[in-house]
């Protein structure tokens, strides 16, 4: 059996940080795998742990720095992995679920795998999307937002987190694309003897060329046209001061509210 | 120009969503003096019907075929809704279900998608505002297409709530061959001993507790406060506290007195379970914490050295 987890390199923003035209300044991003990824690549890794000869490859969408990222899916155990990138991409600001579809269905068309695990979105962009797009791109069947798997021959039985506390189980044929929640398991920290290893594995670059695409499969309809702070809506009263100053005034007004009253 | 929403529903209920989905379909609508019709897909649906009658809807169009949600059915029937009546945007909830069916029509329909939007306008095209950066930006997009797909955010529309006088009408749609997948069931999550839902105050930790030793002090806190405690979804995934314990979409909706939030972001998906509450409190270290905009009190500090301050004052 083959598994396909895409993964995403996502950027996260510092605290205090500037918007300068589309985009944030590099000075205040940092770089991680995907919160959502990272569970996705623990649900392949414990699939391939219990079971003979299946083989877990990773897929990235990303520039070279984003390596790094994809390191930390090989250091956790998948066998190798493909990094798409293609020079057209430096000019786009904004990749739209279709385009990241063409992508990723190339790479499904390519691979074969029996199964597609993703992320149920990515904490930058947030579409929440591809999975369940690549699925019915590549005529797979899908579920979105899981946080149970058990495969058995032909079908899988997911749990779906709905809203609310309440779950949905559902039987889903194979092959099929499942879009994972985070507490689906425990995502392992690489382990040193891991990323070594990991250092030794392949990460293949693919450009569009190698999918059969050209760069019209970037094309989008959706552009990004303006970045901003929100604006704060918060009338909040914020206590100045040092821990203790603050928290006693905090005390004040939970008092004044009854909280802490015997 | 002609606007069609999909409705929500669940277990005999509409979803708040669908209500949301009128007036924002109406926004859109009205912007360009088109009509703006609804369809349920599902369950009870001439009941559903009644209730989606609300003013400012057009059309209201039934689909019969089971009795819940299963994605390739309502699929297969927004598809072929999408060929009768060719709306210019295509409106659908970015609930879980919304996440489950949404995608795979904008694809089949080779239609542009704008995921989770909390607003637009609509002048030549569309323009629609999305969070990014979890939701520390905001971001506009201008769609440059005839058609769109868009599905947006629970909470940001006020729900629709006047009676209208909407032509209802049977759409006839029935999926061809196998469905790829069978929902078996429901469970409800369960487990535990605490109902933080009769809780009259909380205390709620969320990932900037960091380790779960450091759990022991906002456990103090919320001792010395006579409060009961709860967390974000973190927290729960990492097996810290049991999942009956967490506040937000998928665990508890809270309405406190007092919600006190420690190291916690304020996302969307978990402010939709306490905004309610009366009085909320975040401490964060982060100014820009999201949490920020719907707190009442706040202090822009360190937890680990503002708690055991708090614990000290009430002690
Ligand atoms: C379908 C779906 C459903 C979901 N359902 C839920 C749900 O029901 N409930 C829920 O909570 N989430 C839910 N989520 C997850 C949600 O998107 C967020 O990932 C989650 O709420 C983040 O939790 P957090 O605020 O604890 O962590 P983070 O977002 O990591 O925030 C931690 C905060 O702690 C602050 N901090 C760090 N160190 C300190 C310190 N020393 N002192 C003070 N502050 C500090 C940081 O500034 C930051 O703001 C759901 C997501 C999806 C996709």
């Amino acid at each position: 059996m083959k598994i396909l987890v895409t993964v995403k390199e996502v950027a996260e923003v510092e605290d205090d940080f500037e918007i300068d035209g589309l985009g944030i300044d590099e000075a205040y991003l940092e770089y991680d795998l995907n919160e959502w990824d990272d569970y996705a690549v623990e649900e392949a890794v414990q699939i391939a742990e219990s079971g003979d000869d299946v083989e877990v490859v990773s897929v990235t969408i990303g520039p070279e720095r984003s390596e790094e990222t994809i390191r930390m899916a090989l250091a956790k155990g998948a066998d190798r992995a493909i990094r798409v990138w293609d020079d057209a991409f430096e000019s786009v600001d904004l990749l739209d679920v279709a385009a990241k579809t063409r992508l990723l269905a190339a790479v499904v068309e390519q691979e074969e795998p029996d199964l597609v695990l993703t992320g149920v979105q990515a904490s930058d962009d947030g579409f929440g999307a591809t999975g369940v797009s690549v699925a019915d791109a590549v005529g797979f069947e899908w579920a979105a937002v899981v946080n149970e798997l058990e495969l058995e021959e032909s079908v899988a039985n997911v749990r779906r987190e709905l809203e609310g506390g309440v779950e949905e189980l559902t039987e889903v044929d194979l092959p099929a694309v499942f879009t994972i929640q985070t507490g689906i398991n425990e995502p392992r920290y690489a382990s040193l003897r891991g990323i070594r290893q990991a250092q030794r594995k392949e990460i293949a670059p693919m450009g569009l060329d190698d999918l059969g695409l050209d760069a019209s499969a970037l094309d989008s309809p959706i552009e990004l046209t303006g970045m901003r702070e929100p604006e704060s809506e918060s009338d909040a009263t914020i206590f100045e001061g040092d821990a203790e100053e603050t928290a006693a005034q905090l005390a004040d007004v939970l008092r004044e509210k009854g909280v802490g009253a015997q | 120009m002609t606007v069609l929403a999909i409705a929500d529903h669940r277990r005999g209920d509409l979803r708040d969503v669908s209500y949301e989905l009128v007036t924002a379909g109406r926004q859109l609508a009205d912007a360009t003096g088109g009509d703006l019709h609804v369809a349920v897909i599902s369950g009870e649906v001439d009941e559903f019907a009644e209730n989606l009658n609300l003013d400012g809807v057009d059309a209201v169009h039934t689909v019969e075929n089971g009795e819940e949600f299963n994605h390739d059915v309502y699929a297969g029937a927004v598809e072929a809704l999408y060929g009768e009546l060719e709306p210019a945007v295509l409106l659908m909830p970015n609930s879980v279900n919304g996440l489950d069916y949404a995608p795979a029509v904008a694809n089949a329909l080779d239609l542009p998608l704008v995921s989770d939007a909390v607003d637009f306008d609509y002048d030549d095209g569309l323009t629609a505002t999305r969070e990014m950066y979890e939701s520390k930006v905001e971001t506009t997009v201008d769609v440059d297409a005839e058609h769109v797909a868009v599905t947006i955010r629970g909470g940001e529309w006020p729900a629709a709530t006047n009676v209208g006088d909407a032509e209802v009408s049977a759409f006839d749609y029935s999926p061809e061959g196998e469905l790829g997948s069978r929902v078996l069931g429901f469970e409800e999550v369960t487990g535990g001993d605490v109902d933080i839902t009769e809780a009259d105050v909380l205390v709620s930790v969320g990932r900037g507790i960091e380790e779960e030793e450091n759990l022991e002090l906002v456990e103090e806190l919320a001792d010395a406060l006579g409060a009961t405690l709860s967390s974000s979804r973190p927290i729960v995934d990492a097996g810290w506290l049991p999942p009956n314990r967490q506040v937000g979409q998928s665990g508890k909706v809270v309405t406190p007195d007092v919600y006190l939030a420690v190291g916690i972001s304020g996302a969307v998906q978990h402010v939709a379970g306490m905004k309610g509450s009366d009085t909320i409190v975040a401490i964060n270290t982060d100014p820009n914490a999201p949490i920020f905009d719907i707190a009442d009190y706040g202090i822009i500090g360190d937890l680990f050295e503002v708690v055991p301050e708090l614990i000290e004052q009430f002690s």
